[in-house]
C-alpha cells in the first residue's frame, strides 16, 4: 500500500503546475503547444469542420439525384464530389475524430498528465491540417480526386486518370495518415505505460481497452494502405508497373491491399464509438457495465477477426466460390463479438435504472440504426446476395446505417456527455432533443428507402437515370430527408456552440460518473491533475497533492510510467515542453508532398534531405548529461528518472513503430507473392542481373549489417564509431546494387525489386543516423554509464534492418534460382 | 417467389427475377429480410422493455452474454451462412453438355458481345447479347481497359470485367424476352450510360442478331 503525500494548498499547486504545463498566450502558444487536451480538441473541431464540408458535398449529391435528369452537376464534378465525400468522411472526419477523442480522454481517464509523446501529437495534428488543406485546395481548384474513395486501378492509373486528381488523393491521404500512425503509437504506449499507479491492465476503464484495440488495428491496418498508395504513386510518377496487367502487375493487388486496410478501418471507426457507449451507457443507467470480461474478449475478437474478411469487398472479382465461402463465414462470424456487446449493453439497461437524458437519447439513436446496419451487413456477407447487391444503393444504405449508426450517433452522445469537461459549461436546454429527432428522422428517411432503391437495381455512383422512372420517387424521398438530416446536424452544431458561449458554469462530475476524467477541475487544466491518483482517492485529495508526484517542484513536466500489465510504478518520465519543431517538421513534409504533387521529381531528394535535417533536431530534448537521484513520488516510493532506465517510453514507442513497419514489409512480401503467383503477366522476362557481381554486393551488404548489429551490442554504444562508417559503406553498396538492377519499368518483378532495394537503403540511412546519434550523445555525455539514451533504439532498428534485408536478399536469390 | 410488394418491378429489379439464379437469390433475400426484420423488432423490443420493466428480477449476465450474444447469434449465423453457401453452389457455372458459351467485352463505355450464330460461328454485336431462353449460358467476361462489371439483375448476380483475365458468370433466362443490363463498377465519366440488353429468344426460332441502336450515347 502506498502512503499518500501530505496535503498542500490546491491553488498553489495549480499555479505551479500551470506555469510548467501551460503555454504562452497568443499565436506563439497556438503554434508551439503540445498539450494533449488542446490538440485533442483541435483534432475534434477540425474533424467536425471536415464533416460539415463532406456533408455539404452529400447534399449536392442528393440534390443531383433528386431527379432522374440531374442537370444540377456535370458528371466530372459529380465524380469529384462523391469521391471527396467518401474520402473526407473516412480520412479527414472519422479517423481524426476518434484520434482526437482518444487523445483528449485517455490521459485523463488513466490518470496521467499527458500522452507519451506530446510533440508527436502536435506533429500529427499539423500533418492532418496541412494534408487536409492540400486536399481541400484541390476541391476548390476543381481538380479533386474523381476515381472513387477506393481508387481502383487501372481507372486511377496514369493512362485513365492523367490529371493531378489521383495524385492529390494518394499523396494527400498518405500525408494525413502520418497523424494516424503517430496517434496509434502514442495511444498504444500511453495505455500500456502511463496509467495511474497500480491500475492493472485488467481493471482499466473499458474505453481504454477499446482504444487499445483501435490503436493496435491502426498500427497493422494503415501500413497496407500506405504501401498501396506509395506503389501507385510510384507507378503514376515513374511508370513502375505494379498494377499494370500487361507488364506483370495486377489491379487486384490494389484491391487486396486497399481492403486489407479498408475493412479493419470500419472497426477502427466503430471500436472507439463502442468504447464511448460502454462508458456512457452505465452512467445513464445508474449501474456498472455488464460483462466487463466478455466485452474485453469481444474487442480482442473483433481486432483479430477484422483482418480476416477484407475479401468480402471483392466477392465479384472472380475468386472461386469455395474460397469466397470461407470469407463469407468469417464476415458473418464478426457479428458474434458485436452481438455480445449489444446484448451486454441491453443487459446493462435491464439491470440499471435508465434515464432518458440527452446522451442516452443519442445512444437510442445508435441502437435503432446500428442493429439494422449490422443485419444488412450479415446479408451482404452472403455471397449470392452480395452478387446482386454489390455496388448498388443497397450497399450505400448499409454502410450509412453502420457508420452513422455505429459512429456518428455514439460520437454525438460522447459530445454532449463530455462537453461539460471540454468547456466547463452545462448544456443549454431546448435545442438538443430537437436536433436529435431531426437527425434520426432525416437519417431513416434518407437511408431506409435507399435499400429498396438498391434492390430495384440502382448502381452506386451514377449521376443520372433517365430510363428508370421506378427509382424517381425513392430517390426523391431520400433527397428530401437528406436535407432534414442536414438541418438536424446544423442544429446540433448550433446547440454545442450555444453551450460554449452561453452555458452556465457546471459543477464537477455532472453525470455522477466514476471514471477518473471527472476527478479534475472543469474545464480540465493543462496538467490534468495536481497529483496522480492511487486507487480510491477523491478529487479533493488529488487537487491537494495527496496522490503521487504532486505539483511541479522541479519546474519540468513530469509524469509516471508504470509496468504494462500490473500498473506498478516504474519510473518518472520527463516530457518535452512547448516546441515549434512539430509545425516546422509538418511544414517541411508538406513541402516534400507538394514537390511530388507538382512533379518536381529532381528536387525530391532535397525535400527528403530537408525532412532528415528537421527530424534530426528532435533529439536535442532527449537525455540528460548528468546522473539524477531518484525522485520520491510519495513517501517510500522512490522512482528513477527516465534518463537512467533502459526501458523508457521511447523503447515501447519504437516497438509499436516496428510492428507497423514490419506489417508494411509483410504487405510488400504479400505483393511479391501475389503478383508472382496470381498475376497473368508472369513468368517475368529473363533477368539480366549479373549473378556474380550482384550476389557479391548483396553478401557484402548482409555482412556489413551483421557486423553493425554486433557493434550495436557493444556496451553503451561504443561500437557506433565503427558502425557509422560501415553503415555509410552499406549505403554505398545499395547504390551499387541499384546500378545492377533491371529497368524497373520493364516488368512488375523488376519494379518490386527496385522498391525493395529502396526500402533497404532507407533503413540503412536511418540506422546510420541512429549510430550517429549515439556517437553525438557519447560525445556530449548523454550516453554514459547508467544513461542509455538512444542506444537501445539504435540496436532495435539495426536488428530490424538486418532481418528485413536478409529476407529480401533470400527472396530475390530464390527468384533467381527457381 | 412472386414479389409481394407493389413497386418491386422495373427493368433492373432484383425483386422481379426472370431466371433460376436470380430467383434463388431473391428467395434468399426475402428470407433474410424477414429474419432481419424479426431480429430488429426483438432487439428494439428488449431495449424498450428495459425502460418499461417493473420486475426487478432481471436475467443475469449468463443469459445476455452466453444465451443471446453467443448462442442466439451463432444459431442465426449458422443458418444464414449455410443457406448462402448452398445457394451459391447452385448458381455456379459448371461444365455441362448443353451450356452455351458467349463472350462479353467491356470498354469505356460500352459492351461488345460474341455469341454463337446459326452455324456456331461467333457473331459480334454492340450492346445487345442474344441468348437462347431456358438454356444455361456461361458469359466469359473481360475488359479492354479499366474494371467494369456485367450485371443483368433479373437473370443473375454480377461479375467484374477485369483487364487481363477472364471471369465466367452463369446466367439463364426462363422465358424469351428483353432484359436490361448495366455496368456496376464505377468506370469514369461515361459510367451511368453503360447499359446493355440481353435478348433471350425462343431456341426454336432464333432471330437475326442485331446491335443495340435504340439508345443514344450519353
Amino acid at each position: 500500500m502506498i502512503t499518500p503525500n501530505p496535503p498542500q494548498r490546491a491553488l498553489r499547486l495549480h499555479r505551479e503546475l500551470d506555469r510548467v504545463w501551460g503555454r504562452p498566450a497568443g499565436w506563439r502558444g497556438i503554434l508551439t503547444s503540445v498539450n494533449h487536451s488542446e490538440l485533442g480538441l483541435r483534432f475534434m473541431v477540425t474533424a467536425f469542420v471536415f464533416f460539415a464540408i463532406a456533408g455539404c458535398l452529400a447534399m449536392l449529391i442528393r440534390a443531383q439525384l433528386a431527379t432522374p435528369g440531374g442537370a444540377f452537376l456535370d458528371t466530372a464534378l459529380y465524380n469529384q464530389f462523391f469521391t471527396m465525400h467518401g474520402s473526407l468522411m473516412m480520412f479527414l472526419f472519422a479517423i481524426p475524430m476518434l484520434e482526437g477523442l482518444g487523445m483528449y480522454l485517455l490521459p485523463k481517464m488513466l490518470g496521467s498528465r499527458d500522452l507519451a509523446f506530446p510533440r508527436l501529437s502536435a506533429l500529427g495534428w499539423w500533418c492532418y491540417l496541412f494534408g487536409g488543406l492540400i486536399i481541400l485546395s484541390a476541391l476548390v481548384a476543381g481538380v479533386a480526386p474523381d476515381g472513387g474513395w477506393f481508387m481502383y486501378t487501372p481507372l486511377s492509373s496514369k493512362t485513365y486518370s492523367p490529371g493531378i486528381n489521383a495524385d492529390v488523393w494518394l499523396l494527400g491521404v498518405t500525408f494525413v495518415e502520418i497523424s494516424a500512425l503517430a496517434a496509434a503509437v502514442e495511444i498504444t504506449v500511453t495505455i500500456l505505460r502511463m496509467r495511474a499507479p497500480r491500475m492493472k491492465l485488467t481493471e482499466m476503464p473499458l474505453f481504454a481497452w477499446y482504444m487499445l484495440g483501435t490503436s493496435a488495428m491502426m498500427l497493422v491496418g494503415f501500413p497496407p494502405l500506405i504501401l498501396a498508395s506509395m506503389l501507385l504513386e510510384i507507378e503514376r510518377a515513374f511508370d513502375w508497373p505494379f498494377f499494370d496487367v500487361t507488364r506483370g502487375g495486377d489491379p487486384l493487388l490494389w484491391q487486396h491491399l486497399f481492403w486489407l486496410f479498408g475493412h479493419p478501418e470500419v472497426y477502427i471507426i466503430f471500436l472507439p464509438a463502442a468504447g464511448a457507449i460502454s462508458t456512457i451507457l452505465p452512467v445513464m443507467c445508474r449501474t456498472k457495465i455488464m460483462g466487463y470480461g466478455a466485452i474485453v474478449a469481444a474487442v480482442l475478437g473483433l481486432v483479430f477477426l477484422s483482418f480476416g474478411l477484407w475479401v468480402h469487398h471483392m466477392f465479384t472479382v472472380g475468386i472461386p466460390h469455395m474460397a469466397l465461402a470461407f470469407f463469407s463465414a468469417a464476415s458473418a462470424l464478426v457479428a458474434v463479438p458485436t452481438a455480445v456487446q449489444i446484448f451486454a449493453w441491453i443487459g446493462t439497461i435491464w439491470q440499471g435504472r435508465p434515464e432518458m437524458r440527452l446522451p442516452m437519447l443519442h445512444l437510442m439513436g445508435f441502437f435503432s440504426t446500428f442493429v439494422m446496419g449490422g443485419l444488412t451487413g450479415v446479408m451482404l456477407a452472403i455471397v449470392p446476395f452480395n452478387w446482386q447487391a454489390h455496388d448498388t444503393a443497397f450497399v450505400t444504405a448499409h454502410l450509412h446505417y453502420v457508420l452513422i449508426g455505429g459512429f456518428v450517433f455514439p460520437m454525438m452522445a460522447a459530445a454532449v456527455y463530455w462537453m461539460p469537461l471540454f468547456t466547463g459549461r452545462a448544456a443549454v436546454r431546448g435545442l438538443g432533443p430537437t436536433a436529435f429527432w431531426l437527425i434520426l428522422i432525416g437519417f431513416h428517411g434518407t437511408f431506409f428507402i435507399m435499400h429498396l432503391t438498391g434492390l430495384l437495381g440502382m448502381p452506386r455512383r451514377i449521376d443520372v437515370y433517365p430510363d428508370n422512372s421506378e427509382w424517381i420517387w425513392t430517390n426523391l424521398v431520400s433527397s428530401f430527408f437528406g436535407f432534414v438530416m442536414a438541418a438536424g446536424f446544423a442544429l446540433f452544431a448550433l446547440d454545442l456552440l450555444l453551450q460554449i458561449l452561453f452555458g452556465e458554469r457546471t459543477r464537477r462530475d455532472p453525470w455522477q460518473a466514476d471514471t477518473l476524467e471527472w476527478a479534475m477541475p472543469m474545464p480540465a487544466p493543462s496538467y490534468n491533475i495536481a497529483s496522480l491518483p492511487f486507487p480510491g482517492q477523491s478529487a479533493l485529495q488529488l487537487a491537494r497533492g495527496e496522490g503521487l508526484l504532486p505539483g511541479a517542484p522541479r519546474g519540468r513536466r513530469e509524469t509516471l510510467v508504470v509496468d504494462a500489465i500490473s500498473g506498478a510504478p516504474r519510473h518518472i518520465a520527463v516530457l518535452p515542453g512547448n516546441s515549434a519543431l512539430p509545425i516546422v517538421t509538418a511544414a517541411v513534409i508538406g513541402g516534400f508532398v507538394l514537390l511530388m504533387l507538382f512533379g518536381f521529381y529532381p528536387l525530391a531528394p532535397f525535400g527528403l534531405a530537408a525532412i532528415g535535417v528537421t527530424v534530426w533536431q528532435w533529439h536535442k530534448f532527449m537525455g540528460s548529461q548528468s546522473d539524477e537521484p531518484p525522485i520520491e513520488a510519495a513517501p517510500g516510493v522512490s522512482l528513477p528518472v527516465n534518463h537512467s532506465v533502459p526501458d523508457g517510453l521511447a523503447r515501447t514507442g519504437l516497438t509499436c513503430l516496428l510492428i507497423a513497419n514490419g506489417t508494411f514489409f509483410t504487405c510488400y512480401l504479400f505483393a511479391v507473392g501475389f503478383l508472382s503467383v496470381i498475376a497473368p503477366g508472369w513468368p517475368a522476362p529473363e533477368s539480366t542481373i549479373g549473378t556474380l557481381p550482384a550476389g557479391t554486393l548483396a553478401a557484402v551488404l548482409i555482412l556489413i549489417l551483421i557486423a553493425a548489429s554486433g557493434l550495436a551490442r557493444f556496451p553503451l554504444a561504443t561500437g557506433s564509431t565503427v558502425a557509422l562508417p560501415l553503415l555509410l559503406l552499406g549505403l554505398g553498396v545499395t547504390g551499387g546494387l541499384a546500378m545492377l538492377l533491371d529497368d524497373p519499368t520493364r516488368h512488375a518483378r523488376d519494379a518490386l525489386r527496385a522498391a525493395g532495394l529502396g526500402y533497404v537503403a532507407l533503413h540503412c540511412a536511418i540506422a546510420a543516423l541512429f549510430a550517429l546519434l549515439c556517437l553525438v550523445q557519447r560525445r556530449d555525455g548523454r550516453l554514459a554509464e547508467g544513461r542509455v539514451a538512444a542506444w537501445p533504439i539504435w540496436r532495435a532498428w539495426q536488428d530490424f534492418t538486418l532481418a528485413t534485408t536478409l529476407i529480401l536478399v533470400l527472396l530475390i536469390a530464390a527468384q533467381e534460382i527457381l | 417467389m412472386v414479389p409481394a410488394l407493389a413497386g418491386c418491378g422495373g427493368p433492373l429489379s432484383t425483386l422481379a427475377p426472370q431466371g433460376p439464379a436470380a430467383a434463388d437469390i431473391a428467395t434468399l433475400l426475402w428470407a433474410m429480410l424477414a429474419g432481419a426484420a424479426l431480429i430488429t423488432v426483438l432487439v428494439l423490443g428488449l431495449i424498450w422493455h428495459g425502460f418499461a420493466r417493473r420486475n426487478p428480477r432481471a436475467p443475469g449476465e449468463a443469459f445476455w452474454i452466453k444465451g443471446m450474444g453467443l448462442g442466439f447469434s451463432f444459431a442465426v449465423l449458422f443458418a444464414v451462412v449455410g443457406s448462402g453457401i448452398w445457394v451459391g453452389e447452385r448458381i455456379q457455372a459448371r461444365p455441362g453438355a448443353d451450356v452455351v458459351r458467349v463472350e462479353a467485352v467491356a470498354r469505356q463505355w460500352s459492351w461488345r458481345f460474341g455469341q454463337p450464330g446459326p452455324e456456331d460461328e461467333i457473331v459480334w454485336t454492340e450492346g445487345r447479347l442474344h441468348i437462347p431462353a431456358g438454356t444455361p449460358v456461361d458469359v466469359v467476361i473481360r475488359s479492354e481497359d479499366v474494371i467494369h462489371a456485367f450485371w443483368v439483375p433479373q437473370l443473375a448476380g454480377k461479375m467484374d470485367a477485369l483487364p487481363g483475365r477472364d471471369n465466367i458468370l452463369r446466367i439463364e433466362a426462363s422465358k424469351p424476352g428483353l432484359y436490361h443490363g448495366t455496368s456496376a463498377e464505377f468506370s469514369g465519366t461515361g459510367y451511368a450510360g453503360m447499359r446493355f440488353e440481353v435478348l433471350a429468344y425462343d431456341p426454336a426460332a432464333p432471330p437475326a442478331f442485331s446491335d443495340l441502336t435504340t439508345r443514344e450515347a450519353p
